[in-house]
């Protein structure tokens, strides 16, 4: 039973860059910029720092990053694959790392030109002979290449058995974008969305519209995660960890799991949450709000499902009457999501549940005892739960 | 196989030569900018803009009268018929340098991605000229279509008082493997593909590549683990149940039925027609496959969808199982 990584870490520094759709500049020094704006608002130095951690898909080397900002001897680095799945599994090794003593403070980063540089929407179809085009080679012959196609495939499937519809979608849509109308770093920062808007909106892949689908951004986002004994002498509240952990379900194929039983769920989630509640010892009843990984608005759903939150395949039922919204059951991406805020690979939710912790969100909710923050589906996925200190 | 070592060497000591050189010959426009011809492109790229067309409603725009479509910068000066047939002035050396290539089998040639810049509109009456500067040649690359190296090239366009109008910057891939497409590169020295553009092809390795051979044979194969005889699709070194890596396969009947679906409408890829539907099937022997269903309106594709595979070219080159309904 996985008990040990409850409580042993905390988060006690944010910070990001605005969030933009062309940078003017590289992605070393995004990274740059957002982890030396977490290592300040943590009240450390960089010369503090002694682990580092980021995404296998960053391009931002953890030693350039280090030499630009002036962080000195490491004891800990390490990277996590499998893209947005990866935005938890940093904090697992951040945690890790404290907990285990191989480093103090450990910094963890994600920056990207999502937009003005490589975009994801563009799809797979390019690039050198690898072990990972062999596997898109399944695919893209057929034109199935994008995110968009990949969670539609899944989508229609669960839209099928439930009876969820487009108009189900639009709700998270639109919780989201109310969040977002009020937070100044997001893209559509003060820029309402009407159902009518979101079910009139071109289709990208059906059953998704535009607006189901994330933005793409240039941005970076990083935070600082040291033991919860040192927290207490930095400036900031600290958001405790109370449970951190990875999943990856038998029979995985990156984002194109079609070959289970059942293709409307997501397994690896299941086994995340599993283990979330093990080691926090905590029940759904006990989250007061939720940053949900939303690179398309279906994949809430799920999540919402796997973490016990309603069962399964009634996901769209719990979100009725504004449960995901400021006031109901379970305000979700308060910041506006990848939807809505900025897309950086849930480096940007991780930020925003340390601000609903430390209860300075735009859009903060009443209670903020315990807080859910996850990572992309489709893939091998990750999940935590911070909590006050 | 790509040329290696010392042979390697001095092939790359030979393409430094050609950085930062003037290709030598300069472009001009045959004609003036004139009405006929903008007229006759935006008729092709159906382009509607009463600036580019009506000259009473041009001559109350702040224009004062009809200009060109900034896009057509390069229209103005490409070689015509002469440049289809592929015809090389010697003076050339952006030629030269694609001869070196194709003298050490970097035959291919692909034009990857182009940039413009405008700083004026062009009218009736001006003309203009370019000279082009190849600006560099990247260090070699591995890439979907092969070996090969990436030519950047920048032409400026001047007009008729040697005033700057605009630039362009155009990059291509000569890369190794491919036959010499009817190259209609001319002396402004951008690469086009041979023919329509195809689909993608899959990445071919030792243990996909058996499957594909068998599809272009026009059968369906499922891999069978040789010991204990379960099916596996996509195929894999080791049977998941019994740890045996000896197999073989059997040829599906191709009956299935629809278990998920997309109609995929953005982005369009080059090779493909949109809407295109692209479902996962389940195939009577109980492997999924994922594949497109054609002749049938995506409106009318449902989950539980009968469908018949059967192996098909999709392009010019590719076979791949395609899926339709059955009718009942």
């Amino acid at each position: 039973m996985p008990t040990t990584l409850k409580n042993e870490a905390a988060i006690v520094g944010i910070g990001e860059t605005e969030y933009s759709k062309n940078s003017g500049r590289s992605e070393l020094a995004l990274a740059s910029e957002a982890v030396a704006a977490a290592i300040r608002d943590a009240g450390l130095s960089p010369s503090d720092i002694d682990g580092m951690t980021t995404f296998t898909m960053d391009t931002s080397d953890e030693i350039e990053v280090a030499r630009a900002v002036g962080i000195k001897d490491l004891t800990f680095f390490s990277r996590v694959p499998h893209g947005g799945g990866a935005a938890i599994g940093v904090m697992h090794q951040a945690v890790m790392a404290v907990a285990t003593g191989s480093a103090k403070a450990v910094v963890v980063y994600r920056a990207l030109n999502g937009r003005s540089g490589a975009r994801y929407s563009e799809g797979v179809s390019g690039g050198p002979t690898t072990s990972d085009l062999i596997h898109w080679s399944w695919y893209m012959p057929s034109g199935l290449m994008t995110p968009a196609s990949w969670v539609a495939m899944f989508t229609q499937r669960y839209m099928h058995l439930t009876g969820c519809t487009s108009a189900d979608l639009a709700e998270i849509c639109l919780a989201q974008r109310e969040h977002a109308v009020k937070n100044p770093r997001a893209f559509f920062y003060e820029r309402p969305l009407t159902f009518e808007e979101h079910q009139s909106a071109r289709p990208i892949v059906e059953p998704l519209r535009l607006y189901d689908c994330c933005q793409e951004t240039d941005g970076g986002a990083a935070c600082v995660v040291v033991s919860p004994e040192w927290a207490k002498d930095l400036p900031n509240k600290p958001a405790v960890i109370r449970a951190v952990a990875q999943g990856a379900a038998g029979n995985q194929e990156s984002m194109t799991s079609f070959y289970r039983p059942e293709i409307a769920e997501i397994p690896s989630m299941d086994i995340v949450a599993r283990q979330c509640w093990e080691i926090s010892g905590l029940r759904p009843d006990d989250i007061d709000c939720a940053v949900i990984y939303d690179a398309f608005s279906s994949i809430v759903l799920w999540q919402l499902e796997s973490f016990g939150f309603c069962k399964k395949g009634e996901a769209r039922d719990f979100i009725q009457d504004g449960a995901l919204r400021l006031g109901g059951r379970l305000p979700t991406n308060t910041h506006g999501g990848q939807l809505s805020e900025a897309y950086i690979h849930g480096m940007n939710g991780v930020n925003e549940g340390v601000r609903l912790i430390r209860g300075t969100s735009t859009s903060q909710p009443e209670k903020n005892e315990h807080v859910v923050v996850t990572a992309g589906v489709g893939i091998p996925t990750s999940a935590m739960i911070l909590g006050q200190s | 196989m790509a040329i290696s070592g010392k042979e390697r060497e001095a092939f790359e000591k030979k393409l430094e030569a050609y950085v930062g050189l003037d290709i030598g010959v300069e472009d001009h426009s045959r004609n003036p900018i004139n009405a006929a011809m903008i007229r006759q492109w935006c008729e092709a790229m159906g382009d509607e803009n009463p600036i580019y067309l009506d000259s009473e409603v041009a001559s109350g725009s702040a224009h004062g009268g009809i200009v060109a479509p900034p896009a057509m910068l390069q229209a103005w000066i490409l070689g015509g018929v002469a440049m289809a047939a592929g015809e090389d002035d010697p003076a050339d050396k952006q030629r030269e340098l694609h001869r070196l290539f194709d003298a050490h089998g970097f035959t291919g040639v692909v034009a990857t991605n182009t940039e413009q810049e405008y700083l004026r509109y062009l009218q009736p009456g001006d003309t203009v000229r370019a000279r082009t500067v190849i600006e560099s040649i990247s260090e070699q690359k591995a890439t979907g279509l092969g070996i090969g190296y990436f030519i950047n090239t920048r032409s400026v366009f001047k007009d008729q008082n040697d005033d700057e109008v605009g630039s362009l910057t155009f990059r291509v891939l000569k890369f190794e493997g491919a036959e010499v497409p009817a190259e209609a590169s001319g002396d402004s020295g951008e690469g086009s593909p041979a023919g329509p553009p195809q689909r993608i092809k899959p990445a071919l390795a030792h243990d996909n590549a058996w499957w594909w051979d068998v599809i272009e044979t026009g059968e369906l194969p499922i891999q069978r683990c040789a010991e204990c005889g379960v099916l596996r699709h996509p195929p894999r070194p080791m049977c998941g149940e019994c740890q045996s890596t000896d197999w073989d396969f059997i040829r599906s009947t191709g009956e299935g039925e629809v278990v998920s679906f997309v109609v995929i409408h953005y982005p369009e890829v080059p090779g493909y027609t949109y809407p295109l539907v692209v479902a996962v099937v389940e195939l009577s022997e109980g492997e999924r496959f994922v594949g497109n269903v054609v002749d049938v309106d995506p409106g009318d594709v449902s989950i539980g969808m009968a469908v018949q595979a059967s192996i098909e070219l999709v392009d010019d080159e590719l076979k791949l199982p395609v899926f339709r309904p059955v009718s009942v």
